[in-house]
């Protein structure tokens, strides 16, 4: 199988390249849009800002070859933003693909610290993504942008309030959490993404 | 909800895994991708690596295992010792660490938490402080391993810290630090609910009580201890069953 990880001005694209090591995996991580085209399944990784991000993209052609793609693409954290409508960070116009808009948590309360980091429970999970997960184990999320629910969110996530933890449409899957640092939990969803059929 | 963490702690001298009591009397405890290996499967939700003689020529050594413990390991992890710049801050980083703690550095050159919190993200700089109480009662900076005092309180420095883009406090009481009567709550509890950003407790660690201590009269986000993991006289797989009796929501 053919894996390629986008590579941007993002970071933590090195984590996910070990996590697909570990389950005997090798990925390429890519710019070049041929390598990406025909990969089996492509994975598009983050953590920064949605910002630059987006115009790193844009400036580099990435932004139209996402989109176009066919086979299952994974979004993790900032990519799953990347792939939504809009985010407040930098009032960002993003890829477009989920239906919904990337939000900053608001909080003054202590207990709820911002980011949101640690590990949290998703629920209603409805997607294969999660099979063999069980309804509120906990992944691990380090954020301070969250996706609003909609009706392409296949898991929860409560913090401050309840938002997108997962989200899907027909071959975009895109999880907020961590999934390459969130121990077994993470590393069934990674599997059962990397099972999914083009 | 969100979980409360529990973080095993190992420092590292040349490779190998230390724990000294007091800041003193430094013996082994074994090798750091084992036990890193062992944490995670025994469901610690963090690690963190500290290198206690990090020097320039000991920086390869680190990097090297920092690649090893990311390739064997998926939980995050958080590396620190010795880091002076966002140049090293970016090779560990790039080579699979999760975060960075910064501790005398940052106390000496301010900026360092602003230019790694723009360059990496506020989520990757964590603050490690090491403070005492002094007589006047008030908790005070210390740097260098604990070896050099400054006038300079604690809460002030956290303050200013979070303001330059710290994105976590680990905040280690050197009066707690090895006695095993449990962690420091006044100071931890008061930067916790002052602060904005995550505060990890650490230094005092000895009983299961101790932890739920720390979490429910302290507020802390996370607990760190090192010999009573090392040394198997906690089990994390215990604690976590007793934290969840006592209602603390912890990753089980």
């Amino acid at each position: 199988m053919n894996v390629a990880i986008i590579k941007y001005n993002a970071g933590n694209v090195q984590s996910v390249l070990y996590a697909l090591q570990r389950l005997r995996i090798d990925a390429v991580i890519t710019d070049d849009k041929k390598e990406i085209n025909k990969a089996d399944k492509v994975i598009f990784p983050g953590v920064g800002n949605a910002a630059s991000a987006m115009k790193y993209l844009q400036k580099n052609n990435l932004d139209k070859l996402i989109v176009s793609l066919k086979q299952p693409v994974l979004g993790i954290c900032l990519g799953l933003q990347l792939l939504c409508n809009h985010s407040e960070e930098g009032n960002t116009r993003c890829l477009g693909i989920f239906d919904t808009n990337v939000k900053k948590f608001k909080s003054d309360n202590h207990n709820f610290k911002i980011p949101q980091m640690g590990w949290n429970n998703i629920y209603n999970l409805k997607s294969s993504l999660f099979n063999g997960v069980k309804e509120n184990s906990y992944v691990y999320y380090v954020h301070s942008y969250y996706a609003e629910l909609s009706s392409q969110t296949v898991a929860t996530t409560d913090y401050i309030i309840p938002y997108s933890a997962a989200l899907q449409k027909n071959n975009f899957y895109g999880v907020q959490f961590h999934a390459e640092k969130s121990a077994d939990a993470g590393a069934q969803i990674i599997s059962n993404f990397l099972k999914l059929c083009s | 909800m969100l979980a409360k963490r529990i973080i095993p702690c190992l420092d590292i001298n040349n490779g190998r895994t230390v724990k000294g009591i007091n800041f003193i009397n430094i013996c082994d405890a074994g090798d750091p991708v084992e036990l890193a290996m062992y944490y995670s499967q025994q469901g610690a939700d963090e690690l963190v690596f500290l290198d206690i003689t990090a020097t320039i020529e000991k920086r390869k050594t680190l990097v090297g295992l920092v690649k090893k413990i990311a390739a064997n390991i998926n939980i995050p992890f958080t590396v620190g010792g010795g880091i002076t710049s966002v140049s090293n801050a970016y090779e560990l980083l790039q080579n699979g660490a999760d975060k960075i703690s910064i501790n005398s550095a940052a106390f000496k050159n301010p900026k360092l938490i602003k230019g790694m919190s723009d360059e990496f993200g506020s989520q990757c700089v964590v603050l490690a402080i090491d403070t005492k109480k002094e007589i006047d009662g008030n908790w005070y900076v210390y740097l260098n391993g604990g070896r050099i005092k400054t006038n300079t309180k604690t809460y002030e420095w956290a303050k200013q810290a979070t303001k330059s883009g710290a994105g976590e406090i680990l905040l280690t009481s050197m009066n707690n630090d090895g006695t095993k009567n449990g962690f420091a709550e006044d100071i931890t509890s008061l930067l916790s609910n002052e602060l904005k950003v995550p505060v990890i407790a650490s230094g005092g660690a000895g009983t299961l009580q101790h932890f739920a201590d720390v979490f429910i009269k302290a507020n802390a986000d996370a607990a760190i201890a090192a010999s009573v993991f090392h040394y198997k006289e906690i089990e994390i797989p215990d604690l976590k069953k007793f934290l969840s009796e006592k209602k603390i929501n912890v990753r089980l």
